[in-house]
């Protein structure tokens, strides 16, 4: 048994975080409220901010307060502690041609020490009156655009799991790793977007290396079992959500740039300029990812090691080192695809806590431990919780996807592209 | 032979009935436990089993045999329930047992062993004995709450698994973790807890390997012993002395299919048996030139090379 | 520092509401994940189908309090069997995911505008514990004994809480030594070994579900009674984690590992916090804000978690022999 002292992971632990550390020290700037706050911000069907509109908050004990939606659509009220809130948009201060929303005012709770996020629905516009059609055409692009989101986040886990039969919980957090790794070097170092992605998701990649060979490896070596491991990655979830929390703050912060884009119309389907370059890259890495699995030296050893590790040791591939190269893209992936995430519903420390379940959901319909499985899951988990909303109401959409995950598993349980394991 | 007497009975009777059968894949035997019919079960490309039609004779100890992949353990999965066939049907006892799930199968008296041998590691050696018991009352909910509904019960339990224990001299480790054991042992302590359900047919997969010749020795013992107590026994082996040694008839498999059924010594003489092993073995120089030659020494040639690769 | 003060609350606080829904959870949770090996990754599903039954009842529908309890108890079983039937086939990990996903279809349902009317959205229900507190036969006032500190309700609720505890203690104590519990942790170390030896397995599965669930049941009607509202959000997916922490904490597959991890995790929970506060307010610690300082609490529950599975997987009161085993 290897001889693993706690100093260790404690040291690791502090220095995948210490970058965001700095983060921290330097990202006084913004508006981020310490403490409980109800905040959103405002757009329109086609993503665009809403300026200049009152949103006022009250609770029952005689508190009042309100802000105005400024250029990003963005507006925030500090409430003086937990407990319900109702938010209530101004109608007159709408810009006119936007429908008011179907719910106001909005009743919220606050928690303790965090923000509460509200989001106003406001109706189309009415020159633009959707027919079902139309709208199943923009929800179509828009799930495939979540679809590929979670692709890069649902590839590495996928190969994770095949590779060392890991089910890791703490996903979702290099997602977030990667949006907040990126939004620091955006706002606070002032790079372009463009290049702090490409930093933030090589930032991603390392967070992976550190991960492995910090953590994973050692637990392996100590011949830690699968559930334990499991275990593991939810404590290491919590304490990076957590972590995040409290560096990077309860609020959701956009990117410095590209942030507010009008749409470009194509016939019924409207998308902004960065939606579309990011879904170009996101499906030309996915499609490199894929080709590297089937055609290169190591894509073929990684699928020899999710298929049968021991075979393949035994055949002279070198395990460990096949297990870091996937724990080093899939985080990158990971990372990547937490800044696309970013860029739609901005930055904040929840974000791959929220999406982890649909990454599983995506994951699992594939079948566990197949790259290809997820690929195809996570397209389906995207477009029908998108489509779903044609139907149901978009506060349940994510209910309906975890449901399709069930009733797949209940038919069958290898997933749509995995194997059985065998008995005796 | 510790007890070659006692044994006797059982098996010249075997042997008698088993006699005069013709020696063809297949063949219809006198008194059938198990029958099975077109029983097919392919993964994905691969056929690993196709069995055309298979008797396995009653009171006998019969050996299902086969070179590595040939399918003989996914068979086993297959006619106790933990894999679901393509095609096919079988019956146990004159009843239809397809689609029933594995502990029915299992009550009705077809127990089997696996061949990654599966002790209850965090149970002690007794208590995975005291498991196999079926119809405990204590196993129940609600009675299992009160104990005295259930101690009588558990006391004669625990002198059947002491006596088992006893003969598999596994009695040392009585109240030390399965997990604990080394890996003949717990071949033996697999053995030992199928036998507390009380089975009619008992289904070993590879009972020998990694049993050291010592054991074997008391091991076929036992198995013989089983057949004494009337029992059918039906064993997948890879060492040729253990087969020749106890069983009563040979069905050997390859690729998915019966090809040659028999008595030990005659099926190990036949060509497409040997082929059949030698086709699937890579490491077969010595063997190959053997053969080529055309010497007669195609039993010896089995034991060497089937023997060892479990 | 006034570690007076430290001290009093930290104990109060072991043996307040949440360390007996912490307790109860945790005894559900030990009789799925520590016995029979199902990794339920929903209890906090469990506990809010109870809450929720309960309150619906009473709440919206306006029926009998004890009415309430049996809907809750019954709709907890319903859950098991819902969860069981499709995921009790499949392996463990799957059944962790599909569990986990049911208890956040749950959550966002209770939640949601469409049902509002019923279950009250994001809010919940409130106005359904009048029944519980009048039968308490403590009179109006606070009451001391030794560090504890807490008014007559809380006191009664502390008795009753804890009264629960021991009896499912002992009734998880009778099940396990019996051959019931053979099955069971039988089936924790190798289902299909179980099943070839002539066992349901399938059924002792749901059977442990549903037992396990009905524990978390009762954490769910404490939690709701304690705090005389249910609201959708606390029963998120970390309640879920951190009942295993408790478990964990205490020795899972050990009658009082529940009991110890619940006593132990709440008492150092709000022991961080309030010295990590008064750290902060008497100016000790001036890096961070005291907000900031409650969530670093979180933090060390998680690294807490990570350094006891691969330090002390065993708990406090396992063996570290028995679970060295899987190791080989
Ligand atoms: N779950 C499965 N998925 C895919 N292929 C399988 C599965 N189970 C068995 N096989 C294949 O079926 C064939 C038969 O396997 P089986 O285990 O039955 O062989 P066997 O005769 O028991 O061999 P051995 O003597 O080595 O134990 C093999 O080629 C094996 O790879
Ligand atoms: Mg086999």
């Amino acid at each position: 048994m290897v001889h693993w002292p706690v100093t260790r992971i404690i040291a690791l632990l502090v220095a995948a975080l210490g970058l965001l550390g700095t983060a921290a020290v330097v990202s006084a700037g913004p508006a981020n409220a310490e403490g409980e706050a109800v905040q959103g911000t405002l757009r329109d069907l086609a993503g665009a901010p809403v300026v200049g509109v009152t949103i006022t908050v009250t609770n029952d004990s005689g508190f009042e307060d309100s802000d105005v939606t400024n250029a990003e659509g963005a507006w925030i009220v500090e409430v003086p502690g937990p407990g319900q809130y109702s938010v209530l948009l101004d109608e007159e201060t709408l810009p006119d041609g936007t429908t008011p929303p179907t719910v106001n005012p909005i009743t919220t709770s606050a928690d303790p020490g965090t923000p509460r996020f509200i989001n106003f629905r406001l109706g189309e516009r009415e020159r633009n009156v959707q027919t079902r059609w139309d709208r199943a055409a923009q929800l179509s692009v828009e799930g495939l655009r979540f679809g590929l989101v979670l692709a890069l986040a649902a590839v590495g886990l996928s190969l994770i799991y095949g590779t060392t039969g890991l089910t890791n919980f703490a996903h979702g957090e290099i997602m977030t790793f990667g949006a907040i790794a990126t939004w620091f070097f955006n706002v606070n170092l002032g790079i372009n977007l463009i290049g702090a992605a490409v930093l933030g998701v090589i930032t991603s990649g390392i967070f992976g290396w550190v991960q492995e060979r910090g953590l994973w490896r050692p637990l392996r070596r100590r011949g830690t079992g699968l559930i334990a491991m499991m275990i593991v990655s939810i404590g290491f979830a919590l304490a990076l959500a957590n972590t995040y929390l409290i560096i990077f703050g309860g609020a959701s912060r956009p990117y410095g740039d590209y942030d507010s884009q009008a749409g470009i119309e194509f016939g019924a389907v409207s998308l902004t300029p960065k939606d579309m370059i990011s879904m170009v890259i996101a499906a030309v890495i996915l499609a490199l990812a894929g080709l590297a699995l089937l055609k290169t030296r190591m894509g073929k050893a990684t699928r020899a090691v999710a298929d049968n590790p021991a075979l393949a040791a035994s055949s002279g591939i070198d395990v460990d080192r096949v297990i870091l190269v996937v724990w080093i893209t899939g985080a990158a992936l990971a990372g990547l695809g937490g800044v696309m995430l970013a860029m739609t519903q901005q930055v904040s420390y929840l974000m791959g806590t929220q999406t982890l379940l649909l990454i599983f959901a995506a994951v699992t319909l594939g079948g566990l431990g197949t790259a290809f499985g997820a690929l195809v899951g996570s397209l389906v988990v995207g477009m029908l919780i998108q489509l779903s909303t044609l139907w149901i109401n978009p506060e349940l959409k994510n209910v309906g996807a975890l449901l399709v995950m069930i009733i797949v598993l209940m038919v069958r349980p290898q997933g749509i592209l995995g194997r059985r394991s065998r008995v005796g | 032979m510790p007890d070659e007497s006692s044994t006797a009975i059982q098996r010249d009777a075997a042997v008698a009935a088993l006699a005069d059968l013709a020696r063809e894949p297949g063949v219809a035997k006198p008194d059938p436990i198990l029958i099975a019919d077109n029983v097919v079960r392919r993964f994905g490309g691969l056929t690993a089993v196709d069995v055309e039609h298979v008797e396995v004779q009653r009171g006998a100890i019969t050996a299902l045999i086969g070179p590595n992949g040939a399918g003989k353990t996914t068979f086993f999965n297959l006619l106790t329930g933990f894999d679901k066939v393509d095609e096919g049907s079988w019956t146990y006892n004159g009843k239809s047992i397809e689609g029933v799930p594995p502990y029915k199968v299992a009550r009705m008296g077809m127990v089997r062993t696996f061949q990654l041998t599966k002790v209850l590691t965090r149970l002690t050696v007794i208590e995975n004995m005291r498991l196999g018991a079926t119809g405990q009352r204590g196993e129940r909910l609600l009675p299992s709450i009160v104990k005295a509904l259930w101690r009588g019960q558990e006391r004669e339990i625990t002198e059947r698994a002491d006596d088992l224990l006893r003969r598999f001299k596994l009695d040392t480790k009585r109240e030390d973790f399965a997990g604990s054991l080394s890996g003949g042992q717990r071949k033996l302590l697999e053995m030992a807890r199928s036998l507390m359900v009380n089975p009619e047919l008992v289904m070993l997969d590879e009972p020998m390997a990694g049993v050291n010749p010592a054991l074997t020795q008391s091991l076929l013992g036992h198995v013989k012993d089983l057949r004494e107590l009337g029992m059918s026994v039906l064993f997948v082996e890879h060492d040729m002395d253990m087969v020749r040694d106890i069983s009563d008839w040979v069905i050997v498999m390859a690729q998915g299919k019966i090809i040659a059924e028999g008595p030990p010594h005659e099926v190990m003489a036949d060509t497409r048996v040997i082929d059949a092993y030698l086709g699937a073995h890579h490491d077969q120089s010595l063997a190959q030139i053997a053969v080529d030659e055309g010497l007669d020494v195609p039993v010896e040639i089995l034991e060497a090379d089937g023997g060892d690769q479990t | 520092m006034d570690w007076g003060f430290i001290f009093t609350t930290s104990l109060s606080s072991a043996i307040g509401i949440s360390s007996i829904v912490f307790c109860l959870g945790a005894i559900g949770l030990n009789i799925q994940f520590g016995y029979t090996g199902l990794l339920n990754f929903g209890q906090a599903a469990f506990l809010a189908v109870a809450g929720y039954g309960l309150a619906t009842t009473v709440t919206t529908l306006g029926l009998n309090f004890w009415l309430g309890i049996v809907v809750g108890m019954a709709a907890t079983v319903v859950l098991a069997l819902l969860l069981g039937v499709p995921t009790l086939r499949l392996r463990a990990d799957y059944l962790a995911i599909v569990t986990i996903a049911a208890a956040e279809i749950l959550r966002l349902t209770l939640r949601s505008v469409a049902f509002k009317d019923t279950f009250g959205g994001s809010d919940g229900l409130q106005q359904f514990s009048d029944a519980f507190y009048n039968l308490n036969p403590i009179s109006p006032g606070a009451y001391d004994f030794g560090p504890f500190k807490y008014n007559e309700k809380s006191w009664w609720v502390i008795i009753v809480g804890w009264s629960l505890v021991a009896l499912w203690s002992l009734l998880v104590f009778l099940l396990m030594r019996s051959p019931f519990g053979r099955v069971l942790r039988g089936i924790r170390e190798d289902e299909d070994a179980v099943r070839s030896l002539g066992k349901n397995v399938y059924w002792y599965k749901m059977q442990a579900l549903i037992l396990g669930g009905l524990g978390g049941a009762f954490a769910g009607f404490m939690l709701a009674l304690g705090q005389s509202a249910v609201s959708p959000d606390a029963y998120a997916t970390n309640l879920t984690f951190l009942i295993y922490v408790v478990l964990i904490i205490g020795g899972a597959a050990r009658v009082f590992g529940p009991i110890l991890g619940a006593l132990i995790f709440s008492f150092l929970f709000q022991f961080v916090d309030v010295v990590l506060d008064q750290a902060v307010n008497t100016g000790v610690i001036t890096f961070m804000s005291s907000t900031q300082a409650a969530q670093v609490r979180l933090v060390m529950v998680g690294v807490g978690l990570m350094l006891l599975m691969i330090y002390r997987p065993q708990g406090i009161l396992g063996d570290r022999k028995e679970l060295q085993l899987d190791a080989r």
